[in-house]
């Protein structure tokens, strides 16, 4: 039963995965992505590690997908299909992919794995909870700080990058030594020759 | 009865990786080329929780490095998917054949 299981999530994943990256409308292609992201979080629930399952569920189903969605809408929109990409490049591709792929795995299947004999301990919510905030040894307090300095860089700076920028008035006037010609103006801002501005 | 061991997730992510690689050389569309850089990192972080729950199931270490994974790709998709925005704004595509300068 668990291995059927298994073999359900494991086709899941692949070919979520293997349709996300050759299907040709966008849309359908995160779509596909989904499912292979929600195939991951089932496995983590199969192995027993519920809490990063739910963290998979969380943060990539409830929330990179949705912010794709959302900047596939805010760009081309899911309209036409996408560009078929070139035969050459294919075929390429498609030769370095499984090519490397026999060769990974056939270092796994010839490779003995040591299996710890050590009593497991339980990956509950609390046990992570503690370690993760331990300041002792091996506890995780110090990645966990620099993570979150991490989240708060990179909101600050997707607001930095992705706001429209209000011209500044020295911008318009080709006189001024601030000027500075590659910003992307309005038309009804960019002056004429001997226009003066009050 | 449980014959499923480490090898057949390994052989999971070991596909999962090579199919992301595969997207992310075709794809010329920038928002596909990321859903390829997710699946890349996803195959990642199941290799750590499957090597944690097989060969050292007494400590946690592998499950904290996917947590921070998962963190860290998070906030690379959102940087990521800003530049896009911006990207868009400038020359009315996400194709990378188009957007060739990263001039601001």
């Amino acid at each position: 039963m668990k291995e059927i299981v298994f073999y359900i999530l494991a086709a899941a994943i692949l070919v979520g995965g293997l349709l996300a990256v050759t299907s040709r409308r966008i849309f359908r292609a995160a779509v596909y992505l989904l499912f292979s992201l929600i195939g991951i979080a089932g496995l983590y629930f199969y192995l027993n590690y519920e809490f990063i399952g739910a963290v998979q569920i969380v943060v990539y189903v409830g929330g990179i997908i949705v912010l794709m969605l959302f900047s596939i809408f805010l760009t081309q929109g899911s309209g036409e299909d996408m560009k078929k990409p070139l035969l050459g490049r294919v075929i390429f591709s498609a030769l370095a992919a499984i090519f490397g792929c026999g060769l990974v795995m056939s270092f796994i299947n010839g490779h003995e794995f040591t299996y710890s004999a050590k009593p497991a301990l339980d990956p509950s919510a609390e046990n992570i909870g503690f370690q993760m905030l331990n300041t002792a040894q091996y506890g995780y307090i110090l990645p966990f700080e620099v993570v979150s300095m991490l989240l708060l860089a990179s909101m600050i700076a997707c607001i930095v990058i992705a706001i429209k920028i209000k011209v500044p008035a020295h911008a318009i006037l080709p006189d001024n030594p601030r000027y500075h010609d590659d910003i992307d103006l309005p038309k009804e801002l960019v002056l004429e020759e001997n226009e003066v501005v009050a | 009865m449980n014959n499923i061991g480490l090898t057949h997730i390994l052989f999971i992510s070991c596909g999962l990786f090579f199919i992301g690689i595969y997207g992310f050389l075709t794809r010329r569309n920038l928002i596909t080329m990321l859903m390829s850089i997710e699946l890349i990192l996803n195959s990642v972080n199941i290799n750590f929780v499957a090597f944690n729950k097989f060969l050292w199931a007494d400590k946690l270490d592998g499950l904290f490095f996917s947590l921070f994974n998962i963190t860290i790709a998070a906030a690379e998709a959102a940087v990521a998917i800003a530049i896009i925005i911006n990207l868009y704004r400038h020359y009315k595509s996400i194709d990378v054949e188009v957007t060739d300068t990263m001039k601001f």
